[in-house]
Protein backbone atom coordinates (compact mmCIF):
# COMPACT_ATOMS: atom_id res chain seq x y z
CA UNK A 1 0.00 0.00 0.00
CA UNK A 2 1.02 3.05 -0.92
CA UNK A 3 0.45 6.25 1.65
CA UNK A 4 1.03 10.21 0.85
CA UNK A 5 1.84 12.03 3.96
CA UNK A 6 1.52 15.72 4.25
CA UNK A 7 2.33 17.69 7.32
CA UNK A 8 4.98 20.57 7.24
CA UNK A 9 6.50 19.69 10.33
CA UNK A 10 9.02 16.70 10.03
CA UNK A 11 8.88 15.95 13.14
CA UNK A 12 5.16 14.95 13.41
CA UNK A 13 5.68 13.12 9.81
CA UNK A 14 8.64 11.15 11.39
CA UNK A 15 5.94 10.04 14.42
CA UNK A 16 3.33 9.08 11.59
CA UNK A 17 5.64 6.93 9.75
CA UNK A 18 6.97 5.36 12.92
CA UNK A 19 2.95 4.66 13.62
CA UNK A 20 2.56 3.66 10.08
CA UNK A 21 5.54 1.40 10.41
CA UNK A 22 3.82 -0.94 12.84
CA UNK A 23 1.35 -0.79 10.80
CA UNK A 24 3.28 -2.80 8.14
CA UNK A 25 2.75 0.77 5.78
CA UNK A 26 6.78 1.11 4.62
CA UNK A 27 6.44 2.66 1.47
CA UNK A 28 5.33 6.54 2.20
CA UNK A 29 6.28 9.52 0.34
CA UNK A 30 5.94 12.51 1.56
CA UNK A 31 5.06 16.04 1.10
CA UNK A 32 5.72 19.23 3.45
CA UNK A 33 2.59 21.09 1.86
CA UNK A 34 -0.72 21.00 -0.23
CA UNK A 35 1.27 22.66 -3.14
CA UNK A 36 4.31 20.03 -3.09
CA UNK A 37 1.50 17.37 -2.44
CA UNK A 38 -0.32 18.19 -5.76
CA UNK A 39 2.86 17.73 -7.79
CA UNK A 40 3.88 14.47 -6.48
CA UNK A 41 0.09 12.78 -6.10
CA UNK A 42 -0.53 12.49 -9.65
CA UNK A 43 2.74 10.21 -10.59
CA UNK A 44 3.10 8.66 -7.07
CA UNK A 45 -0.76 7.86 -7.03
CA UNK A 46 -1.42 6.97 -3.06
CA UNK A 47 -3.86 4.04 -1.89
CA UNK A 48 -4.07 6.42 1.48
CA UNK A 49 -3.62 10.19 2.23
CA UNK A 50 -2.59 11.42 5.38
CA UNK A 51 -2.80 15.43 5.46
CA UNK A 52 -2.02 18.25 7.97
CA UNK A 53 -4.44 21.27 8.14
CA UNK A 54 -2.43 24.82 8.98
CA UNK A 55 0.69 24.50 6.15
CA UNK A 56 2.68 27.31 4.81
CA UNK A 57 1.83 27.71 0.74
CA UNK A 58 -1.15 25.47 0.84
CA UNK A 59 -2.77 24.64 3.56
CA UNK A 60 -4.49 20.89 4.10
CA UNK A 61 -7.87 22.02 3.04
CA UNK A 62 -7.39 23.85 0.14
CA UNK A 63 -5.24 20.60 -0.65
CA UNK A 64 -8.08 18.56 -0.01
CA UNK A 65 -10.53 20.87 -2.18
CA UNK A 66 -8.24 20.68 -5.23
CA UNK A 67 -7.16 16.77 -5.51
CA UNK A 68 -11.56 15.77 -5.06
CA UNK A 69 -12.04 17.65 -7.79
CA UNK A 70 -11.02 15.25 -9.86
CA UNK A 71 -10.43 11.86 -7.62
CA UNK A 72 -13.10 10.98 -5.67
CA UNK A 73 -11.96 7.89 -4.39
CA UNK A 74 -8.22 7.91 -2.34
CA UNK A 75 -8.96 7.61 1.27
CA UNK A 76 -8.02 11.01 3.11
CA UNK A 77 -7.46 11.30 7.01
CA UNK A 78 -6.87 15.26 8.41
CA UNK A 79 -4.26 14.91 10.93
CA UNK A 80 -4.30 18.44 12.87
CA UNK A 81 -4.75 20.37 15.82
CA UNK A 82 -8.02 21.98 14.54
CA UNK A 83 -10.41 20.39 16.85
CA UNK A 84 -13.11 22.53 16.71
CA UNK A 85 -16.40 20.81 15.82
CA UNK A 86 -16.90 23.45 13.05
CA UNK A 87 -13.43 22.58 11.43
CA UNK A 88 -13.83 18.76 11.56
CA UNK A 89 -17.43 19.16 9.72
CA UNK A 90 -15.88 21.83 7.56
CA UNK A 91 -13.01 19.25 6.29
CA UNK A 92 -15.72 16.59 6.17
CA UNK A 93 -17.50 18.34 3.32
CA UNK A 94 -14.39 19.32 1.63
CA UNK A 95 -13.72 15.09 1.09
CA UNK A 96 -11.95 13.84 3.70
CA UNK A 97 -12.89 10.20 5.02
CA UNK A 98 -11.67 10.68 8.94
CA UNK A 99 -10.38 12.95 11.05
CA UNK A 100 -7.42 12.72 14.07
CA UNK A 101 -6.80 15.62 16.54
CA UNK A 102 -3.53 16.60 17.01
CA UNK A 103 -1.87 15.79 19.91
CA UNK A 104 -3.20 11.57 18.93
CA UNK A 105 -1.51 8.44 20.73
CA UNK A 106 -0.21 5.68 18.39
CA UNK A 107 -3.02 3.43 19.27
CA UNK A 108 -5.25 6.18 17.82
CA UNK A 109 -3.83 7.09 14.67
CA UNK A 110 -3.79 3.37 13.92
CA UNK A 111 -7.69 3.01 14.55
CA UNK A 112 -8.48 5.32 12.55
CA UNK A 113 -6.19 4.44 9.49
CA UNK A 114 -7.51 0.68 9.86
CA UNK A 115 -11.44 2.06 9.96
CA UNK A 116 -10.71 4.21 7.20
CA UNK A 117 -9.39 1.93 5.14
CA UNK A 118 -11.79 -0.93 5.82
CA UNK A 119 -14.58 1.48 5.35
CA UNK A 120 -13.59 2.52 1.77
CA UNK A 121 -12.58 -0.65 0.84
CA UNK A 122 -16.05 -2.09 1.36
CA UNK A 123 -17.48 0.99 -0.13
CA UNK A 124 -15.93 0.62 -3.18
CA UNK A 125 -16.46 -3.04 -2.87
CA UNK A 126 -20.41 -2.61 -2.92
CA UNK B 1 -7.85 39.24 30.59
CA UNK B 2 -10.57 36.76 31.18
CA UNK B 3 -9.31 33.83 32.75
CA UNK B 4 -11.28 31.89 30.29
CA UNK B 5 -8.65 32.11 27.89
CA UNK B 6 -5.90 31.10 30.58
CA UNK B 7 -7.58 27.80 31.59
CA UNK B 8 -7.58 26.37 27.92
CA UNK B 9 -3.51 26.42 28.09
CA UNK B 10 -3.02 24.67 31.19
CA UNK B 11 -5.38 21.73 29.80
CA UNK B 12 -3.75 21.76 26.53
CA UNK B 13 -0.11 21.62 27.61
CA UNK B 14 -1.54 18.33 29.96
CA UNK B 15 -3.21 17.14 27.32
CA UNK B 16 -0.28 17.26 24.48
CA UNK B 17 2.63 16.42 26.90
CA UNK B 18 0.99 13.55 28.48
CA UNK B 19 -0.35 11.97 25.21
CA UNK B 20 2.97 12.72 23.09
CA UNK B 21 5.62 12.12 25.78
CA UNK B 22 3.84 10.40 28.81
CA UNK B 23 5.54 13.85 30.67
CA UNK B 24 3.19 14.96 33.40
CA UNK B 25 2.91 18.80 33.61
CA UNK B 26 2.56 20.74 36.84
CA UNK B 27 1.27 24.31 36.23
CA UNK B 28 2.39 27.06 39.05
CA UNK B 29 0.35 30.13 39.52
CA UNK B 30 0.12 32.21 36.72
CA UNK B 31 1.19 35.49 36.78
CA UNK B 32 1.30 38.70 35.04
CA UNK B 33 4.46 39.53 33.25
CA UNK B 34 6.65 42.84 34.37
CA UNK B 35 9.53 42.38 31.44
CA UNK B 36 9.74 42.10 27.97
CA UNK B 37 12.14 39.39 27.41
CA UNK B 38 11.06 36.02 27.57
CA UNK B 39 11.37 33.79 29.88
CA UNK B 40 13.71 31.78 28.98
CA UNK B 41 16.18 30.87 25.79
CA UNK B 42 14.12 28.82 23.69
CA UNK B 43 10.66 30.28 22.50
CA UNK B 44 8.31 28.38 19.87
CA UNK B 45 5.75 31.22 19.28
CA UNK B 46 2.26 30.91 17.31
CA UNK B 47 0.10 34.05 16.28
CA UNK B 48 -3.82 34.28 16.83
CA UNK B 49 -6.05 36.21 14.42
CA UNK B 50 -10.04 35.88 14.06
CA UNK B 51 -12.52 36.51 16.90
CA UNK B 52 -9.45 36.14 19.22
CA UNK B 53 -6.00 38.17 18.37
CA UNK B 54 -2.27 38.02 20.05
CA UNK B 55 0.60 35.34 20.41
CA UNK B 56 1.31 32.38 21.90
CA UNK B 57 5.03 31.41 23.15
CA UNK B 58 6.44 28.34 24.75
CA UNK B 59 9.50 28.99 26.37
CA UNK B 60 12.36 26.36 27.95
CA UNK B 61 15.75 26.87 29.02
CA UNK B 62 18.13 25.45 26.84
CA UNK B 63 18.58 22.00 29.03
CA UNK B 64 14.91 21.37 29.02
CA UNK B 65 13.61 22.01 25.40
CA UNK B 66 16.76 19.76 24.38
CA UNK B 67 15.56 17.10 26.65
CA UNK B 68 11.37 17.69 25.89
CA UNK B 69 12.36 17.29 22.10
CA UNK B 70 14.58 14.26 22.90
CA UNK B 71 11.18 12.67 24.47
CA UNK B 72 9.31 14.05 21.70
CA UNK B 73 11.31 13.10 18.70
CA UNK B 74 12.86 9.73 20.11
CA UNK B 75 16.12 10.34 19.34
CA UNK B 76 18.72 12.59 21.22
CA UNK B 77 18.89 15.83 19.91
CA UNK B 78 20.23 19.47 21.02
CA UNK B 79 19.22 22.96 19.99
CA UNK B 80 21.91 22.72 17.08
CA UNK B 81 20.29 20.05 15.77
CA UNK B 82 18.37 20.36 12.22
CA UNK B 83 15.19 19.45 13.92
CA UNK B 84 15.02 20.72 16.82
CA UNK B 85 13.01 23.63 15.60
CA UNK B 86 10.69 22.06 13.53
CA UNK B 87 9.73 20.07 17.17
CA UNK B 88 9.90 22.75 19.01
CA UNK B 89 7.65 24.66 16.49
CA UNK B 90 4.84 21.09 16.16
CA UNK B 91 4.47 21.20 20.11
CA UNK B 92 3.78 25.26 20.56
CA UNK B 93 1.19 24.13 17.85
CA UNK B 94 -0.58 21.49 19.63
CA UNK B 95 -0.67 23.64 22.67
CA UNK B 96 -2.21 26.54 20.79
CA UNK B 97 -4.86 24.39 18.58
CA UNK B 98 -5.77 22.26 21.65
CA UNK B 99 -6.09 25.41 23.87
CA UNK B 100 -8.12 27.94 20.85
CA UNK B 101 -10.45 24.58 20.55
CA UNK B 102 -12.01 25.83 23.66
CA UNK B 103 -12.24 29.34 23.60
CA UNK B 104 -16.13 28.72 23.16
CA UNK B 105 -18.14 30.44 20.09
CA UNK B 106 -15.06 32.27 18.86
CA UNK B 107 -13.50 31.35 15.62
CA UNK B 108 -9.77 32.12 15.67
CA UNK B 109 -7.11 30.60 13.49
CA UNK B 110 -3.46 30.13 14.07
CA UNK B 111 -0.27 31.01 12.01
CA UNK B 112 2.27 28.89 11.23
CA UNK B 113 5.12 28.17 14.36
CA UNK B 114 7.86 30.52 14.37
CA UNK B 115 11.03 29.52 17.00
CA UNK B 116 13.69 31.83 18.23
CA UNK B 117 16.81 29.89 20.75
CA UNK B 118 18.98 32.47 22.24
CA UNK B 119 19.29 33.64 25.80
CA UNK B 120 18.12 37.07 26.41
CA UNK B 121 15.50 37.28 22.78
CA UNK B 122 12.56 39.34 23.30
CA UNK B 123 9.40 38.76 21.52
CA UNK B 124 7.29 41.81 19.97
CA UNK B 125 3.33 41.91 21.03
CA UNK B 126 1.14 43.31 18.75
CA UNK B 127 -1.41 44.24 20.75
CA UNK B 128 -2.00 46.09 24.41
CA UNK B 129 -2.68 43.16 26.22
CA UNK B 130 -0.73 42.30 29.32
CA UNK B 131 0.88 39.22 28.96
CA UNK B 132 0.18 36.44 31.39
CA UNK B 133 3.27 33.98 32.01
CA UNK B 134 1.74 29.95 32.95
CA UNK B 135 4.60 28.64 34.71
CA UNK B 136 5.37 24.93 34.76
CA UNK B 137 7.18 22.53 35.64
CA UNK B 138 8.24 18.79 34.61
CA UNK B 139 10.94 16.34 34.79
CA UNK B 140 12.69 17.59 31.96
CA UNK B 141 12.40 20.90 33.89
CA UNK B 142 10.85 24.06 34.16
CA UNK B 143 8.83 25.67 30.87
CA UNK B 144 6.08 28.61 30.43
CA UNK B 145 3.77 29.46 28.52
CA UNK B 146 3.17 33.53 27.75
CA UNK B 147 0.30 34.24 26.88
CA UNK B 148 -0.55 37.63 25.29
CA UNK B 149 -4.67 37.49 23.50
CA UNK B 150 -7.40 39.93 23.54
CA UNK B 151 -10.71 39.61 22.14
CA UNK B 152 -10.75 41.32 18.36
CA UNK B 153 -13.31 43.76 19.65
CA UNK B 154 -10.93 45.39 22.44
CA UNK B 155 -8.35 45.66 20.01
CA UNK B 156 -10.20 47.70 17.72
CA UNK B 157 -11.33 49.94 21.07
CA UNK B 158 -7.62 50.03 22.52
CA UNK B 159 -6.41 51.48 19.33
CA UNK B 160 -9.81 53.69 18.83
CA UNK B 161 -8.85 55.00 22.48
Amino acid sequence: MKILLIDDSKTMRNIQKSVLAQLGHTTVEEACDGQDALSKVGAYKPDLILVDWNMPNMDGLTFVKTFRQTNKTTPMIMVTTEAEKARVIEAIKAGVNNYVVKPFTPDLLSQRINETLAKCQSAQAA
Amino acid sequence: MDPQYIKPFIASIQNVFSTMMQLPVTVNQPKIKDNPGTSYDVSGIIGLSGDVVGSIVLSFPRQTAERVVSLFTGSQMTADSPDFADAIGELVNMVSGGAKANFTGKKVSISCPSVVVGPGHKVAKQTDAPTIVIPCATDCGELAIEVTIQTADAGIKAKAA
